[in-house]
Formats: structure tokens, C-alpha cells, sequence
């Protein structure tokens, strides 16, 4: 932080969320040169970055910067979109999920996503939550599994007199809480979250990031975010994204411009484009 | 009420335009009127379908009892005192084929909508789509025909342990009916799957479901209203097909079970087609016979439509 005046958007440093020293040793993913493109134009260029296990990583930054984009290309969703391509390596572990002996299907019963726009499945919460692990073919008992996830998605009291009923009778912050527990429900080890909580009141979204951060201590989290302060209450690394454009301005793509320790993004940023967006002076 | 001042300009305020229309709006209720006729005519169209087909009826229930019609066993109608007016075999040749057509007609249209909705990519499907359609409008003369001149002896060829006694065959003609129809199957049932939200399919997909698993359980049921509507409109086509029938399933009116694939049929429509020729005298019973027979097939179509209406009421998959 510089000299430059007072920031419009102030975050209180107790706000952000610590838990003393952050054990960066164990990586879940490692990012190497990592491009999307949607037909011939770039959405996101040259994305470099590890991802910490048992850690909350935020994707934040302007619209159409493509963090959701980078998400997506997380547990190969991109790969559902008709002519989006991945250059670069995304490895999980030591695998390249990009490989050509990886089979999407698999990869994504390992690592789960959240999207923005709660989705259950028309159907009754026990069968949304039995979803997944049926696909699995899990071998326990599925009212065992169905009530596990429900209690970790801290939802078990709210709906276990009406399990059989349509999902769609869930407020909308009970429809994502169940969503998030269909997706722990196969028992992956990272959950994806595309701005999950950007369709929510603000008591449900307080929930969902109480429930980030219990699950934490299981599941390695990376969640986009529209939202700053949400970021930095829940979060461990942060991802500054922007968009930049080529010299005519024909073409825009989003960078990574910045990634570190949230604490340090938030209150002592190398880049001072990052101290001007976290602190609401641009983007 | 505060007036304003006329040095606010433009603001409109100061000369503030009448509330009540200053005219009263023809135009508007022209238009209105023009667009509820053009609706209503289809109303009027079925209402006058059905009246024209009543008074005849009526007429062939003063001579023949209902219960001989539609519970005796032989017909041969227009043969003056030995005639016989049992509807059965015409019904029972008429669901032969219909099965027989349904069994072609909802695993090839369901699956090729499966394919064009959830597998086939975009290039694909911008080619097949249009030929499936153009399948769809092909003239059922030339169905007939292509029943009669090339599946028959295909058939015969394929499976010749059969025994093929007659050259019509109402395993043939629903077969062709069955082809004729699986566009409509495919392009309704295509639609309705792809109008299921993105969402839900990628909420399948990011739960590590398969593209089978996602199009069985999460696509399927959400479409199945659409589903539905598709094979009941195919059933429809058909109960009601005639030109193929009449000339692929020939003119005997035998009861038969839909296994002796074979056998030659006269179906509901085959029967008023060929009978409703120039040279029939109005008022008589077998030109009141023709009516009778038509208003049977139009009870059993709208009270299928309504049956199926009802299922897609307590099965389907509501989404938001």
C-alpha cells in the first residue's frame, strides 16, 4: 500500500480470515502456461498458479475477466462448451488432467462444483443427494451417505422430516446448501464453487460461508467471487484476475495479475492494480 | 396538487397531457378482434368437424344397434341383407398397426433424439435435423408405395420362415408408418430435451455422471411432458394414417393379433377410404356407416389425447 489516499472500500485487517501460519506444502493443483480459448479468441492467457490442499483459493475480479472460465477448467466443464480448448498443463497431484488417458467423467467425481444459479435436480433431496454416489455405484448404505452429506452441509435439522419432498419446495439458500451437499455427497477432494452465493440473500450467504469454512478442515475449496470482502472473510490465497486487451483493442482476455496469501492481497499487494481494485478504485 | 411552474422547460409538466385517451383506440380493437378470429377458427373448425360427423351417426345407430357395432365381430358393411356391422376387426387392424408403428416409430425417434440433443455435435446435427424433417414430408402415397414395392419383398427376404401368403401385410404398413412418423417423434421429443436448462445437466455432469447417465436420469424425466406429447401425436398420425394402409395392409377385414405380422387388414381409415368413393349415395346406411366409423376414431384419438394429458400431469419433472 501506497501513499494514495484513503481506499474507498476499507477492509477491516480483523476481518480477514487467518489461521496463523498457512501450510502451503501440499498442492493440490499446479497451473503450468494454463490458456482457455473459446473458438479462436482467448478468454484466459498464461495462467500460472499452485492451489494449496485443505485451503479456501479465491478467484476474484471484473466481469468477463474469465475466472469462471478458469474454474470450469478445473474438472474439464469447459469441455462441455462446443469448441473451448485448454492449452497449458493443469495438474491434479501428478496427473495432467488434460491428458489424453484422462477421462473427464472421472476427474469430475473427484473434484465437485457449485454453480452460481442453485440447479437441484427436479427430483426429492434424498434422490438429489443419492445423485452422485449412485453414479459412483457406492456400495454403503445410501441412507447413511444421504444423511452424512446433509449434516455436513448443515442442512440435516432444517430437512430431515421431508427428505422426500421436491427440492424445489428449498429456499433458495437451502437449494445451494443442497447442492453443496450433493456434490460432498461422492466424497471428492476439492469442491469447485462458481460464485455460489451471488443468487442469495445475505443470511444465506453468511451460512454458506460458515459451511466454507467448517468444510475446509476436509475438502480444498476454490471459489470465484464477485465479491471482495467475501474473499477475504473466507479465504486463504486470493487470484487478482483482469482484463487485458491486445494493442488495436480487438481482442480481450483475462491474466492472473496477482496471487498470494488473501492477508497480503488485501492489505500489502505487490501490484498497485491490485491495491486499486480491492480497494474499489477500479473494476 | 402542486401546479409547476412554466419555467421548467421541457419538463413536459407544465402542459400535462389528458390521462383519458384523446381518441378512442380503433386500431387496437381491430387488431384484437382480428387475431381472436384467427384464433377461434380452429375452435369452430373442430366444432363444425364434429357436427357434420354426428347426424350421420345418429342415423346409422337408428338401423344398426350400438352394441352389434362395436362388439360384433364380423364386418362387411354394403352388402344390403347380408350385411354385417361388427367394428371390431377394422379396430383391432387399426391398433395392430399402430403398434406395430410405435414399436419402430418411439425407440428410433427417442434415440435419435438423444443423440441429436445430447451427443451429436452442433455441425452434426445442423445436417441431420433438416434431413429427419424432410423424412416428415414425404407424401404417404409414395410411403405406400415403398412399402408395398420395397419392404415387402425385403421382409420376405429377411424373414422368409414366416410364410408371406398375401403381398399386404399389416406388419409392413406399420412399419412404414412407424418410419413415416419417427421425424415427428424425434424433432418434438429433440425439442423438448433441449430445452431442459444447461444447469441441470451440469450439475449432472460435475457429480461425475456419464453422458448416458445424464441423458437417462436427469434429461429424460425433465423432458418427459415433451416426450409424452411426442408419441401421443405419433400415435395420432398413426390411428389415422390412410394411404399407407390402403395400400400396404390390403382390404381384408379379419380380426388378427398383432404377432401374425403377415396377415392383410382393412383398418378404420382404410375401410372409409375406400368406400367414401364419388358413387355413394348420401343417406344411405353404408354412407351413414362411414360416419359412424370416422366418429369412433375421432372418440378413441381425443380420449387418448386426454389419457395422455392426465400422465404427463402426475409424472412429470417440474424445474424453475
Amino acid at each position: 500500500m501506497d501513499e494514495s489516499g484513503a481506499p474507498a472500500i476499507q477492509v477491516d485487517p480483523s476481518e480477514l480470515h487467518t489461521h496463523g501460519h498457512i501450510e502451503h506444502s501440499k498442492k493440490v493443483f499446479e497451473l503450468n502456461k494454463v490458456s482457455v480459448y473459446y473458438g479462436d479468441s482467448k478468454a484466459v492467457s498464461d495462467v500460472s498458479l499452485d492451489i494449496y490442499h485443505r485451503n479456501i483459493t479465491a478467484l476474484i475480479g471484473p466481469s468477463g475477466c474469465g475466472k469462471s472460465t478458469l474454474l470450469r477448467s478445473l474438472n474439464r466443464m469447459n469441455d462441455l462448451i462446443p469448441g473451448a480448448r485448454v492449452e497449458g498443463e493443469v495438474f491434479y497431484h501428478e496427473s495432467n488432467l488434460y491428458d489424453r488417458k484422462v477421462n473427464p467423467v472421472q476427474v469430475r467425481k473427484l473434484i465437485g462444483m457449485v454453480f452460481q444459479k442453485p440447479n437441484p435436480f427436479p427430483k426429492s433431496i434424498y434422490e438429489n443427494v443419492a445423485f452422485g454416489p449412485k453414479s459412483l455405484g457406492m456400495k454403503d448404505d445410501m441412507d447413511d451417505i444421504v444423511e452424512q452429506a446433509l449434516r455436513d452441509a448443515a442442512l440435516w435439522d432444517e430437512v430431515k422430516d421431508r427428505l422426500h419432498t421436491n427440492a424445489y419446495g428449498m429456499s433458495g439458500g437451502q437449494q445451494q446448501r443442497l447442492c453443496i451437499a450433493r456434490a460432498i455427497a461422492t466424497q471428492p477432494e476439492v469442491i469447485l464453487m462458481d460464485e455460489p452465493c451471488s443468487a442469495l440473500d445475505p443470511v444465506s450467504t453468511g451460512k454458506i460461508e460458515d459451511l466454507m469454512l467448517e468444510l475446509k478442515r476436509n475438502y480444498s475449496i476454490v471459489i470465484v467471487t464477485h465479491n471482495m470482502q467475501q474473499a477475504a472473510r473466507v479465504s486463504d490465497m486470493t487470484a487478482l484476475l483482469m482484463v487485458e486487451l491486445d494493442s488495436d483493442e480487438h481482442n480481450r482476455w483475462g491474466e492472473v495479475i496477482e496471487y498470494d496469501d488473501t492477508n497480503k492481497i488485501f492489505t500489502n499487494p505487490r501490484d498497485p492494480r491490485t491495491d486499486q481494485y480491492v480497494s474499489g478504485r477500479i473494476g | 396538487m402542486p401546479t409547476s411552474t412554466t419555467d421548467a422547460p421541457g419538463a413536459g409538466a407544465s402542459q400535462r397531457r389528458p390521462l383519458g385517451a384523446s381518441s378512442p383506440r380503433y386500431g387496437e380493437r381491430i387488431i384484437k378482434a382480428f387475431l381472436a378470429l384467427c384464433a377461434g377458427l380452429s375452435v369452430v373448425v373442430t366444432i363444425a368437424i364434429v357436427i357434420s360427423l354426428v347426424a350421420p351417426t345418429i342415423g346409422f345407430f337408428q338401423k344398426v344397434p350400438i352394441t352389434e357395432f362395436l362388439f360384433g365381430t364380423k364386418w362387411s358393411p354394403g352388402f344390403g341383407e347380408q350385411s354385417s356391422y361388427g367394428v371390431l376387426p377394422t379396430v383391432v387392424a387399426t391398433l395392430d398397426i399402430v403398434a406395430v408403428s410405435l414399436l419402430v416409430a418411439v425407440p428410433i425417434g427417442l434415440l435419435s433424439a438423444f443423440y441429436l440433443s445430447e451427443y451429436a455435435h452442433p455441425r452434426v446435427r445442423r445436417v441431420v435435423k433438416p434431413m429427419l424433417e424432410v423424412l416428415g414430408g414425404i407424401p404417404t402415397v409414395a410411403i405406400g408405395l415403398f412399402a408395398l414395392m420395397f419392404l415387402r419383398p425385403l421382409a420376405a427376404k429377411l424373414l422368409p420362415f414366416l410364410g408371406w401368403d398375401s403381398i399386404f401385410s399389416f406388419g409392413v404398413a406399420g412399419v412404414a408408418v412407424g418410419l413415416m412418423v419417427v421425424p415427428l417423434v424425434s424433432s418434438v421429443s429433440e425439442d423438448a430435451m433441449r430445452s431442459v436448462p444447461r444447469g441441470l445437466r451440469e450439475g449432472a455432469y460435475a457429480l461425475g455422471a456419464s453422458k448416458m447417465r445424464v441423458s437417462v436420469r436427469v434429461v429424460f424425466p425433465a423432458a418427459i411432458s415433451g416426450i409424452v406429447a411426442a408419441i401421443v401425436l405419433a400415435t395420432s398420425r398413426a390411428i389415422g394414417e390412410t394411404m399407407v394402409v390402403l395400400i400396404a395392409a390390403g382390404a381384408t377385414s379379419q380380426i388378427v393379433p398383432p404377432w401374425d405380422v403377415t396377415e392383410p387388414v382393412q383398418t378404420m381409415t382404410a375401410f372409409i377410404g375406400s368406400t367414401a368413393t364419388g358413387d355413394i349415395a348420401t343417406g344411405t346406411i353404408t354412407y351413414n356407416t362411414i360416419f359412424a366409423v370416422g366418429t369412433l376414431l375421432f372418440v378413441m384419438t381425443l380420449s387418448m389425447n386426454m389419457l395422455a394429458m392426465h400422465l404427463v400431469r402426475r409424472f412429470r419433472e417440474v424445474y424453475e
